[in-house]
């Protein structure tokens, strides 16, 4: 299995300065269209951002393979639709940050606020704080590794995809779930309509052990989680709750 | 959506900048509210006096003469500091009720924004920036303050539909939200007693504190009561003379974030509110839990 740990390996040779895009002197609407004016990534792979201070929208439709380092921390969907970037936010993000993102990493050194990779399709979302509620909304195919703990209503509506937890889970995890699996290592205050514990198996501690690397996460162990997943009994109607509706 | 700002100071030599650092904080957050703009500021104050803070349409000609009429009609010495729509009038604290009736009477145009012995509030339609300029908020000085951006949802954009709302002696309340269940709530808080300015579903959160304190609750008793009888999204910060709490609903949609340090505590919709006060980069920062009261006192 592939196995690149991004989280700490340098991807870039830092042989030339960075580009640096300084938000107290520039607009953030300069910044997010120069991510897609790039020419050639290789030769421009180091890019770096300053003052944020809690930009919403930063580093939006990232499309090219480069690393791009936000130095503090953001507001409302950093890293939005991210493709092939490597974004590390060295502070918090706020609520949305890698929001249907497709491919490429993204790396919060703090904190993240409410539904953290909601309706990602793709990539690595790493939150190395805790992630506030409804992290990993309607997730269809991201892979989320958060080192602290996730709030409330995480991975809603689930797709596919795996959510890694090393902390404890807030109430209704994995409320109407699809096909997503979910890793949790401490507690779980309660799970969501239809999300049940199930059996870890070798081929779940083999995709484990793999998205940890990849994380750069190297002190806990794949069997130290439980796994949680739909009990697939949402998937079809049954007639005996026609009253419901 | 509505932006909040709240700053509660525990370091005294940052007293005297209090309004400024809450006016930057409130026009951060012009964007999730710039309809009408009002703050809360505590502070000041002698013991045994008031302040009644009015506002007028017609300020020229409602606030001329008005503390000599008032001072005679309730037999006790009145001053008054006007400020653009507003003026905050000094009362004898024992004469605040006799002073209501009596602006009732004397000028039935004046609203009553508030009264308490430290409390000061002003409010009004317009960018936040422009609501600040008016009052000259930068230039107050205070123990803490709360302001408040608003994005009408619930009724319409007046000076009265602004917040923070108060309902009660040196009480107020800012909400970012909307109710579900304050028409309801409004009928039975008026068998109750209490009395409504607005059709506002903010009002009604406000007059529910109130009234759960009326009858022996304490502040975070009342809030932890506010989250079993109040339907709807609401992330609260509400001010007492003394001090500043937080609550959010179950749910907690409507965003928070919190930050520490010695020198105060710092409440913002959104980081970007907190990120030029004083040691931010040191601070604690986090989101306050939802249904979970969090309660600051001096």
């Amino acid at each position: 299995m592939h196995s690149t740990n991004l989280a700490t390996a340098p991807l870039h040779q830092a042989n030339y300065a960075p580009k640096t895009f300084d938000l107290s002197k520039i607009t953030l609407r300069e910044f997010n269209q120069a991510l897609h004016e790039v020419k050639d990534a290789a030769a421009e792979s180091n890019w770096e951002v300053l003052n944020p201070k809690g930009s919403h929208a930063v580093a939006v439709g990232a499309e090219h393979a480069i690393s791009i380092d936000v130095q503090g921390s953001v507001g409302y969907y950093c890293g939005g639709m991210n493709q092939n970037s490597t974004i590390t936010v060295h502070g918090s993000a706020g609520p949305g940050v890698g929001e249907n993102m497709m491919s490429g990493t993204i790396i919060v050194k703090g904190d993240a606020s409410q539904y953290a990779g909601a309706t990602g399709r793709g990539g690595l979302l790493v939150i190395e704080g805790n992630a506030s509620s409804r992290c990993g909304i309607s997730m269809k195919g991201i892979n989320i590794v958060v080192r602290g703990n996730i709030g409330h209503m995480s991975a809603f509506m689930a797709q596919s995809g795996n959510l890694v937890v090393l902390g404890d889970a807030g109430d209704a995890l994995g409320d109407s779930i699809y096909e997503a699996r979910l890793f949790v290592r401490g507690s779980v205050k309660s799970l969501g309509a239809d999300c049940i514990k199930k059996e870890m198996r070798p081929e779940h501690i083999a995709i484990l052990k793999d998205l940890l690397d990849r994380a750069g996460i190297s002190d806990v162990k794949p069997e130290e989680f439980s796994r949680y997943g739909s009990a697939r009994t949402l998937y079809n109607f049954n007639i005996d709750n026609a009253d419901a509706y | 959506m509505c932006g909040i700002v709240g700053l509660f100071l525990k370091d005294k030599s940052l007293e005297p900048q209090l309004g400024a650092l809450l006016s930057e904080m409130l026009v951060t957050m012009t964007d999730r509210g710039p309809d009408s703009a009002g703050i809360a500021i505590y502070g000041g104050g002698n013991k045994g006096h008031a302040k009644v803070t009015i506002q007028s349409a017609n300020p020229d000609t409602d606030f001329k003469g008005l503390d000599a009429e008032l001072g005679k009609k309730i037999g006790a010495k009145v001053s008054s500091t006007v400020k653009s729509t507003h003026a905050v009038l000094d009362v004898p604290t024992e004469k605040v009720a006799e002073a209501r009736a009596a602006l009732a009477e004397l000028r039935p145009n004046v609203r009553i924004m508030g009264a308490g012995e430290a409390i000061e509030i002003y409010k009004e339609v317009g960018l936040p920036i422009e609501v600040v300029k008016r009052f000259d908020v930068a230039s107050m000085g205070g123990s803490h303050g709360i302001g408040h951006t608003r994005m009408a949802t619930e009724s319409a954009v007046t000076t009265l539909g602004a917040h923070p709302f108060s309902t009660g002696p040196d009480q107020c309340l800012v909400h970012n939200g909307s109710l579900s269940n304050h028409n309801n709530l409004r009928r039975e808080l008026i068998r109750d007693g209490m009395r409504f300015e607005t059709e506002n579903d903010t009002e009604v959160a406000a007059a529910y504190l109130s009234s759960k304190i009326a009858h022996g609750q304490n502040l975070g008793e009342a809030l932890e009561s506010s989250l079993n009888d109040l339907d709807g999204f609401f992330t609260f910060v509400v001010g007492t003379k003394n001090g500043f709490g937080v609550v959010r609903d179950p749910i907690s949609c409507k965003p928070a974030v919190m930050a520490e340090t010695d020198q105060y505590v710092a409440f913002g919709s959104e980081y970007r509110a907190l990120a030029n006060l004083p040691g931010i980069e040191d601070a604690k920062v986090w989101e306050p839990e939802p249904s979970t009261v969090y309660f600051w006192e001096h």
